[in-house]
């Protein structure tokens, strides 16, 4: 949940940091290949924004296709899971084991698998949302009031309905919390796969320029990927609130 | 009133040897009970007497309860059976939060995939009956809880079933607010089959045309009695205060 004041703050603490980090740069006599300054990072991102642009163009897009795809696939585990009674005892420990496994660890072997191109990141994003996804979703599907299934079973509610008109909705402010840490990690999950094998995006332009020693670059990179994962979280989170508005009506 | 709930036909209930075992312990056992066809019958009783069990005996709502084991027989004394007959009516109203008073008012119409336009007029001409015209169209978060317990007995009003079963609706409410919500339902609830549990005996002898006292556990009936005189009664009547000491005293004996 951010508000307005939150807004506000988020760019005090960003020209506060700059300003800190010139000052550090100045004070200390840094060199570039360590630290360059905030200005030295903006003229990177300026002179060489077209090939910045079309990497962030493909993270972007990862990102967005992993987040959509994880998130609908979570989604619909849950409410399988919750639907169909004797399948819980098999997909639980599955959510566990998308949990338990290294994702980033196997990455390389999705990367084996899938190739260097989008798939493979896709890929990798959904494995990690899966369970966040699947875990918040299914624990409100679970945890809907008695009472209110009690008053359903008296109205004479076939079981397929309840789920659909009781259960689903009272179960949403779970799902967009579990939605709302899903945004968050997909694009480090996207950055993270980036690394271990691609030939284009953020993550991969950022491996390059710090082999290459271009920590100016690799600076302007990850300020890309800071700015593009707010900018997600911030959107979806105001989508989530919309689409909830009693939500913010409890207090 | 075009739409006006009314129901013709009046149902009397009969539980016969009911038994009802939760966690190992005898809630009832052997238990008969009459409802009255187009009476309110009231149940008094301390909590977790066993009233709110009995009422979701006769719901058919208590399978859903682990470690419960139910026996005994439930019937209508037309031979017609319970189901879709029944409505309920509990302490918390149960609005949805997410759904509009309209929308929460025909829920049951929208679970069944009955719903037609005619019920949301219909749910409309309800609310102005229970003073809350003009709140169609809000969430239930912006009503007090007595204008959300009125919302839940226009919910189940609309359903015009014979049988309605109301748990303690009025106990979470304000003296004031209780006594004019207990004086709408008792209006627009006449000629229906009801069962009315509660722990105070000024409103069961405000609304009953029978009331039951349970006490013990296993729970039995101590005291049954019929006021004279018509609900809705005056609590200032020298009967009913006197039946009041009774039903205290009946009550403190469990």
């Amino acid at each position: 949940m951010v508000n307005s004041k939150q807004y506000f703050n988020l760019m005090i603490i960003f020209v506060g940091g700059c300003l800190f980090w010139q000052a550090i740069v100045v004070l200390f006599t840094v060199p570039d290949y360590l630290l360059p300054s905030p200005i030295h990072v903006f003229g990177a991102l300026m002179q060489q924004y077209h090939v910045i642009l079309t990497n962030a163009k493909s993270t972007i897009i990862e990102t967005l296709i992993g987040l959509l795809l994880g998130g609908a696939l979570g989604m619909l585990s849950a409410l399988v899971i919750a639907y169909y009674k004797p399948l819980r005892q098999w997909m639980l420990p599955v959510l566990l084991i998308s949990q338990a496994l290294p994702t980033f660890a196997i990455a390389p072997l999705l990367v084996v698998w899938f190739g260097y191109g989008l798939a493979s990141k896709i890929a990798t994003i959904m494995i990690v949302l899966y369970f966040p996804v699947a875990t918040a979703f299914y624990d409100g599907l679970r945890h809907t009031q008695q009472s209110w299934i009690e008053l359903a079973n008296v109205m004479n509610a076939p079981q397929r309905r309840i789920l659909l008109y009781i259960s689903v909705p009272a179960a949403l402010p779970n799902l967009a919390s579990g939605l709302r840490i899903a945004t968050a990690m997909a694009p480090i999950a996207a950055v993270v796969s980036e690394w271990v094998g691609s030939s284009q995006g953020l993550g991969f332009l950022m491996m390059n320029a710090n082999a290459r020693l271009q920590i100016d670059l690799m600076f302007a990179a990850l300020f890309c990927v800071t700015v593009f994962s707010l900018l997600l979280y911030f959107s979806i989170d105001y989508g989530l609130r919309r689409l909830m508005p009693w939500v913010s009506h409890q207090h | 009133m075009k739409n006006e709930i009314k129901s013709k036909v009046t149902v009397s209930l009969e539980i016969r040897n009911a038994n009802l075992i939760y966690q190992d312990k005898v809630v009832f056992e052997d238990l008969n009970f009459t409802l009255g066809g187009g009476q309110w019958t009231c149940l008094l009783g301390a909590s977790g007497v066993g009233k709110s069990s009995l009422l979701r005996f006769i719901a058919g709502s208590l399978s859903i309860y682990k470690d419960t084991h139910v026996s005994g027989k439930l019937f209508a004394t037309d031979k017609q059976p319970l189901s879709g007959r029944i409505s309920y009516m509990g302490q918390k109203d149960l609005l949805l939060p997410w759904l509009s008073v309209a929308d929460n008012i025909v829920l049951g119409f929208k679970l069944r995939a009955e719903l037609k336009p005619c019920h949301r007029q219909q749910a409309r001409e309800l609310l102005k009956r229970v003073g809350l015209t003009d709140t169609a169209n809000l969430y239930p978060s912006a009503l007090s809880g007595g204008m959300r317990q009125r919302v839940a007995l226009c919910r189940t009003l609309i359903e015009n079933r014979p049988v309605i079963l109301m748990d303690e609706p009025f106990s979470a409410l304000d003296a004031v607010t209780r006594i004019q919500l207990q004086d709408i339902a008792a209006e627009l609830l006449r000629n229906k089959t009801v069962l009315l549990v509660t722990h105070d005996p000024l409103e069961a002898l405000r609304l009953g045309h029978r009331i039951y006292v349970m006490v013990g556990q296993p729970a039995t009936f101590n005291m049954e009695l019929t006021p004279d005189k018509e609900p809705i009664r005056n609590i200032n009547d020298e009967h009913v205060l006197n039946l009041q000491a009774q039903l205290l005293e009946k009550l403190a004996d469990g």
